[in-house]
């Protein structure tokens, strides 16, 4: 296996009775990468990604994530990912600080680590007036940038993102990509999926899922190049129509 | 969902329907006979007799007794004392000894009187046998007493329990569905999108609790039928009046499921409010335990109870044939109730949003 | 551990945060018991009667006077006519009428023999009867003065010893079916919702993505209402003790034990509702009309097991409810030790590890 690969799917397929949700997908995604997987709804994006974080089986092929094996090392796989899901499931009937807490404490952070690393991201996110609210009180983009926050509480090597900016704001969305780059510029590998095509532009190399399957995978400007048009909405809509 | 709204709770009705009985039988008897004398076997051979005790076994001992009723193996043990025959002949007076487990008082007092009775009946055998003519030649009084039961001759208890627990499950799950229904759209966030929309916080109202409505009226529907067709329930009184009166009670229930979900944030909030407030309408409704037997002040209580009228009512038309004058008083204080409730409702519906 | 105390600390967090609910967690038992004990009952008091007395003689007018003096009869009206009765019915407060026939006294001087008529209401047939009983038995006393004069020869005295309850109070019966409700309630009920909210709010994925294990999650999720329940359990028992004095004969540690092992029984069969329900609706619903009713209703609680149909009676044997309650029974009032309840003690421990396993393995499959 190739070291600077983080995630490796082969032939990864996840079939329900006859249906085939995700039929046979074949990628890497390589370390510190923005990897956008894109697609319409419907076309398999969360089935795929439940199979790399070790949560859903696949039926058949295989795939390695940090390393290890999702059939076989689900466990190992879950210490070295963080997960942030469409709805952003943070506990609205506790506090900032104390999810926060809960959630490093799940992770197995010390203390002394929640301690500090609580400090950090109030800081860095602007709340030390909101840290001791409920969250059900908290707008949604606040929400959404804390839960992201806590997905990489722990330091994970890869996070997944499944549709992190759905229902937001473009400035909120906007800021949230911000946090994507910090967070890729510090050395964590970034699986995110969406459906808006302008997020795809941001990522360093996008892969389009249409009825399962993979239909292209390489960076923003080759797909562009290599359908003819000027933007990814494009190119998604010449291979969704194709 | 809809089978669990409609399958469970009909299942509920039949099996409950059979539960649902405070009849006393199959009393776990035991005796201690001490005296082994033709009238003991002839005492304990009534006791045989009767439909109500199952006479399970002669102890020798009476710890061996007292030690099967902790152990819950009996219920009633008699005690027959030695020389229970001879003080009979001689003295004309004998002693029985009866212990009962009480701790369901009132099943041991019928079990008491049970007792009493078969006693009393061996009594009279006795003294025909025994008395001698010239005892007799003052004629005693009697009077007779003729016991008639109207509207349930048979005293199927089944025919009380029916229509009660018909009320049950008609209310139950009008009140979780609609209850529970409100605040799911809040904790998922639906209700602050229709907020926004064009519709009238009336309409939207109606347009939430009309179809609670309709199964509510269909649960009825269905729980009438199987009444009749399973359990041989009457219907005395006029299906119209039922409906109409139903179609009234829905309304006090639902205005108060959507009562409580204004006051409540989530789902689980709002089944547990629901349960409890529930529970005790229930156990304050006359369903199980008579009204009349409680105290003065829990009878006071009642009347601000909406399942009360509408197990009156309903036993009422469905037992007695009570026409709309009869059940008059339990229909305004409804109509009374479904517009209190209501206008609170919609009145704490428009402050919470 | 650490990650679990965590776990157990946002647990109680979600539950102290929900005023409303911990109000009820705590209030419903208490409503309950005192209503048991104070206001529900089964006993007949102030009935109200109707009479028809088609004589209107001096016997009749002492019989009336007898009955009015009872405290089970109050006697509402006097009516005139038989169609009257009827009419009487159907307004439904009254429960009986009797009916005098014409000439009584006369006929009880002259033929040694009169008789009346007891009519009763039995849409409810269980008052009917008690009513009938009473109103009998209140003749037969009238009956017996007038013959004083007589003696009547060879009578056998019945002496009824009422044991474990002898003042015959509702509320002993009650103590062990509320408590055992409110244990389900507690237990069974509210763990399953709060396991299904999870999985309904997203959380659950949250967590099961994390180091942390499935089995971790769902003994976190349940250790707190553990607590609860046993502080209700506690609350019921100094009720029934200092407000109706209804002793706990046997042993407190033993009631411990057996509560603990029930708790844990409900616990298991909240978890399996959680693993079969999807959203926090249906695992209430099946609660409710799955749980909570048979409780209530094929335990014991409130109808007396042995009187139902067969076919009910054994359905009743599955329902760990009712040997809990006959262990409650046997500790509380009878005072007997493990040697009397064993056998249901084994019974529900089969039960608690058959739910534990069921649960278990359900879990695993959700997971897949």
């Amino acid at each position: 296996m190739n070291n600077t690969n983080v995630i490796q799917a082969e032939g990864l397929t996840k079939m329900f009775g006859d249906f085939t949700a995700v039929n046979a997908i074949t990628f890497e995604v390589k370390k510190g990468e923005i990897f956008g997987f894109l697609g319409a709804n419907g076309a398999g994006k969360t089935t795929a990604i439940k199979m790399l974080i070790g949560i859903s089986n696949p039926t058949s092929g295989q795939a390695h994530v940090a390393g290890f094996d999702v059939s076989t090392q689900a466990e190992d796989i879950k210490k070295n990912i963080g997960y942030m899901s469409q709805k952003f499931a943070l506990y609205d009937d506790l506090t900032v600080k104390e999810n926060i807490t809960f959630f490093g404490g799940i992770y197995g952070l010390t203390k002394i680590k929640i301690k500090e690393k609580t400090k950090e991201l109030i800081e860095d996110l602007g709340l030390e007036e909101v840290a001791n609210q409920l969250v059900g009180s908290l707008p949604l983009g606040w929400k959404q940038k804390i839960s992201f926050s806590v997905a990489l509480l722990h330091e994970p090597k890869i996070v997944f993102l499944d549709e992190p900016t759905g229902g937001v704001d473009p400035i909120t969305r906007r800021q949230f990509w911000e946090m994507i780059y910090r967070a890729s510029h510090q050395g964590t590998t970034i699986f995110v999926t969406t459906h808006y095509m302008d997020e795809a532009e941001y990522c360093d190399r996008v892969s389009i899922m249409v009825n399962g399957k993979i239909e292209a995978l390489d960076t923003p400007k080759e797909l562009k190049k290599q359908f003819q048009v000027d933007s990814m909405n494009d190119v998604f809509l010449k291979l969704a129509r194709g | 969902m809809l089978p669990i709204i409609f399958v469970l709770p009909l299942l509920q009705l039949v099996i409950l329907s059979n539960a649902a009985t405070f009849e006393v039988k199959n009393i776990k008897f035991a005796y201690i006979d001490n005296d082994r004398s033709s009238s003991s076997r002839a005492l304990i051979e009534k006791f045989e007799a009767s439909t109500y005790f199952n006479v399970l076994s002669n102890f020798p001992s009476e710890a061996l007794a007292s030690s099967a009723m902790l152990k819950g193996e009996v219920d009633v043990v008699l005690e027959i004392p030695s020389h229970f025959e001879r003080n009979l002949q001689k003295e004309k007076r004998a002693n029985l000894g009866i212990t009962i487990n009480a701790i369901d008082g009132a099943a041991a007092g019928v079990e008491n009187v049970y007792v009493t009775q078969i006693i009393q009946s061996y009594n009279k055998h006795i003294k025909t046998d025994l008395m001698q003519i010239s005892d007799a030649q003052i004629k005693p009084v009697n009077i007779d007493t003729i016991p008639l039961f109207w509207y349930n001759e048979t005293l199927n208890y089944k025919t009380y329990m029916v229509p009660g627990i018909l009320v049950l499950l008609v209310t139950m799950i009008t009140l979780f569905l609609a209850g529970m229904n409100i605040v799911r759209e809040k904790e998922i966030g639906t209700l602050e999108q229709i907020n926004v929309t064009p519709i009238k916080k009336s309409q939207f109202i109606i347009g939430k609790l009309f179809p609670f409505w309709i199964i509510g009226m269909g649960l009825l529907t269905i729980g009438l039928l199987l009444a009749r067709l399973i359990f041989d329930v009457p219907m005395v009184g006029s299906l119209l009046l039922m409906y109409g009166y139903t179609s009234i009670y829905i309304l006090v229930i639902l205005g108060m499921g959507l009562f409580i979900s204004n006051f409540t944030d989530t789902q689980q909030q709002a089944m547990f409010i629901a349960w409890f407030f529930m529970v005790i309408f229930i156990l304050m409704s006359g369903l199980f335990t008579p009204i009349e037997s409680m105290p003065e002040w829990a009878q006071i209580l009642t009347e601000f109870n909406p399942i009360k009228y509408f197990v009156e009512v309903m036993r009422m038309v469905m037992l007695k044939g009570s026409g709309l004058m009869d059940i008059l008083p339990q229909l305004i204080k409804t109509i009374v109730y479904a517009l209190i409730m209501n206008g609170l409702a919609v009145w704490s519906y428009k402050k919470t949003s | 551990m650490k990650r679990f105390i965590g776990f157990i600390t946002k647990e109680f967090y979600h539950i102290f945060r929900d005023r409303r609910s911990l109000f009820i967690l705590f209030g419903m038992p208490i409503v309950q018991i005192l209503l048991f004990g104070f206001a529900i009952t089964n006993e007949i008091n102030n009935v109200d009667i109707a009479i028809l007395d088609h004589s209107k003689d001096a016997t009749t007018k002492e019989i009336i006077n007898k009955i009015s003096a009872s405290k089970y009869f109050s006697i509402k009206q006097l009516i005139e006519r038989e169609d009257d009765i009827e009419a009487v019915f159907k307004k439904g407060k009254v429960k009986a009428v009797l009916n005098f026939e014409k000439d009584f006294s006369k006929n009880l001087v002259k033929d040694h023999k009169a008789t009346v008529q007891i009519i009763t209401d039995a849409t409810d047939p269980n008052t009917a009867n008690t009513i009938s009983n009473y109103v009998s038995s209140i003749l037969q006393k009238y009956q017996q003065e007038q013959n004083k004069a007589i003696t009547i020869n060879y009578i056998i005295v019945p002496q009824p010893r009422m044991v474990y309850n002898p003042e015959l109070k509702s509320v002993y019966m009650f103590v062990p079916g509320v408590m055992t409700i409110i244990l389900m309630l507690v237990s069974a009920m509210m763990t399953s919702i709060s396991i299904t909210r999870e999985k309904e709010l997203g959380t659950m994925e949250i967590l099961l993505v994390s180091p942390i294990k499935p089995f971790q999650v769902i003994i976190g999720k349940v250790f707190p209402y553990i607590f609860l329940s046993i502080i209700n359990a506690i609350v019921i028992v100094l009720l029934s003790i200092f407000i109706f004095k209804m002793p706990v004969q046997g042993s407190l540690f033993l009631l411990g034990l057996e509560s603990v092992l029930f708790i844990i029984s409900a616990l298991a069969l909240g978890i399996l509702i959680s693993t079969i329900s999807a959203t926090q609706q249906t695992a209430m619903m099946i609660s409710l009309m799955g749980l909570m009713l048979p409780v209530i209703l094929l335990s014991g609680f409130i109808f007396p097991i042995s009187s139902m149909p067969l076919p009910l009676q054994i359905i009743s044997n599955a329902i760990p409810a009712k040997w809990f309650i006959i262990i409650l029974k046997g500790i509380m009032l009878k005072g007997v030790g493990l040697q009397f309840i064993w056998k249901e003690t084994l019974i529900l421990l089969g039960m608690t590890v058959f739910f534990i396993g069921l649960s278990v393995k359900k879990y695993k499959i959700r997971l897949e």
